[in-house]
């Protein structure tokens, strides 16, 4: 609205001395209405005219008809005023001098200017005002809508990213555990085949080792046999064979339980 | 005329004096009236050259010219409602009348017609009129039943009715003294201090001095009228936006 700044207040202090000044100035001594024309007290009676003088009589007449009407106003206007100042003085304000016939005009006036004023304000003051602040509003209107879409667009995009990277960072992590299990997959096999290998070893191992001892067990059989064989020769002549491995058999089996089959 | 012989003539400023020579005369147009005219052309000359390029970042007369036309239709949609929108440009003439009638009038040498009873009596029985209308056209004879309330007791009616109608008799007449009495009041103590200015100032050596007072007083009297010009125009246009909020819904 209206910015009160110390310049305005004393621009508008300035102002009110102003007019209040000059409103002095116009206390003492109003404008003079005194409407120029000699005061006539009857009317001016055109001197007959005179032979051979017509164009100057009219004149004349002329002129005594203007100062008629002017002798006539005058005493229209100073009525007024004498009524007016007859009002005043006996102490009532001009505004209830309802027998003042400039009060009626007046309010006749009234209506009249103030109808054109109505209709001036209908017709032509009051529609372009509206027109322009429609405009703007419309302005405005689009201008707010054009700000939300983008801003909704703006919104689209940002989600649009937010998605997109959610979604690589997703592949990324996908991909990383893929990697990563396929290492532990491939790490997990290798072991495995390593392990396999080294167990068919062992038990390669085991079964050379086994068929070792079996070879040198059946040896140590033959020995002992053989050795009993001729113990029991050498001691008692006897050469009871079947006995002998039985003995040797039962012997091994009670040191070796393992192969105590065999 | 003022300090006729050191008495102070503070109401010979509300005469009215035939304008326009001899014609002015016989259609008695007098200097209330030609004011008036001024007014009118200042109002259209405010709304049209204000609102000439259709800017549509405003300068400072098409600012004044929307904020007067958003002010008034703010406060007529405000009180009347939607309905109201159609009586807009009437209360906008009205506001505008008599505001530039208050403003005008402060000027020296200028005619304020807004502290003539009868101007005021006029355009408040303009207003009287146009709401009663207004009130029949829309509700016709249903409108007599805004003097005696929807509900209350029938031997009620006849204390009711009469107060009723003298309360709705009585709206021109607030209307109009009240505006004719501040711009009276304001105007009438305008010329008594200026009128203190002219005596104080003749009193010799300390007349100027002491002629400085009075003047003071006028200067902050001014911004007074000025504050009063624009408060009881607006009084004006809301009493009417009340009274025509009253006739479009009767209560």
């Amino acid at each position: 609205m209206i910015r009160l700044s110390h310049r305005n207040a004393w621009r508008s202090l300035a102002l009110a001395a102003l007019l209040s000044g000059a409103s002095v100035l116009a206390a003492p001594g109003a404008l003079a209405q005194q409407v120029t024309a000699p005061h006539a007290t009857g009317p001016v009676q055109p001197s007959g005219p005179l032979p051979g003088q017509q164009g100057e009589s009219r004149a004349v007449q002329a002129d005594s008809d203007r100062a008629n009407a002017v002798r006539e106003a005058n005493i229209t206007a100073n009525e007024y005023r004498a009524a007016a100042h007859d009002a005043a003085d006996a102490g009532g304000m001009p505004q209830l001098d309802f027998g003042n016939p400039l009060m009626i005009s007046q309010v006749v006036w009234l209506l009249v200017i103030f109808g054109l004023l109505v209709f001036l304000c209908y017709q032509f003051l009051l529609p372009p005002v509206a027109a322009v602040l429609e405009d703007r509003r419309q302005r405005i209107a689009a201008d707010l809508d054009a700000a939300r879409d983008a801003r909704a667009e703006a919104e689209a995009a940002e989600a649009g990213r937010r998605d997109s990277t959610a979604r690589a960072r997703a592949e990324a992590q996908a991909s990383i555990a893929a990697a990563l299990q396929a290492a532990q997959a491939e790490s997990a096999a290798r072991a495995e085949a390593l392990a396999e290998r080294l167990n068919r070893q062992i038990t390669e191992a085991e079964a050379r080792i086994g068929t070792a001892r079996d070879a040198a067990m059946g040896a140590l059989r033959e020995v002992a046999t053989d050795a009993t064989t001729a113990l029991v020769q050498r001691l008692s002549g006897l050469t009871d064979g079947a006995a002998v491995s039985a003995a040797v058999d039962r012997e091994l089996a009670a040191r070796n339980p393992r192969t105590g089959a065999a | 005329m003022a300090a006729e012989g050191k008495t102070i003539d503070a109401l010979s400023q509300f005469e009215l004096i035939p304008v326009l020579g001899p014609v002015g005369r016989a259609v008695g147009f007098s200097q209330s009236n030609a004011h008036m005219l001024l007014a009118v052309g200042l109002i259209s000359i405010l709304m049209l050259v204000g609102i000439r390029r259709r800017a549509l970042v405003p300068g400072r007369f098409q600012a004044a010219a929307e904020m007067f036309y958003e002010f008034i239709e703010n406060l007529v949609t405000g009180q009347v409602g939607h309905e109201g929108r159609k009586y807009f440009p009437f209360v906008f003439a009205l506001f505008m009348f008599v505001l530039f009638g208050n403003l005008i009038g402060l000027f020296p040498y200028a005619f304020t017609y807004t502290s003539h009873i009868a101007v005021t009596l006029g355009l408040a029985a303009t207003v009287f009129f146009v709401t009663t209308i207004v009130a029949l056209a829309l509700h016709g004879r249903k409108f007599f039943g805004y003097f005696f309330p929807e509900g209350a007791p029938l031997w009620l009616a006849p204390i009711i009715v009469p107060v009723e109608l003298v309360s709705y008799l009585s709206r021109p007449v607030s209307l109009s003294v009240r505006l004719f009495a501040n711009m009276v009041a304001g105007h009438v103590l305008l010329k008594v201090f200026a009128t203190f200015v002219v005596l104080l100032g003749g009193l010799g050596a300390i007349g100027p001095v002491a002629a400085l007072l009075p003047l003071s007083v006028n200067v902050l009297l001014v911004g007074f009228e000025i504050l009063v010009a624009f408060l009881q125009a607006y009084v004006f246009a809301i009493l009417t936006c009340i009274y025509l909020h009253d006739a479009v819904h009767l209560h």
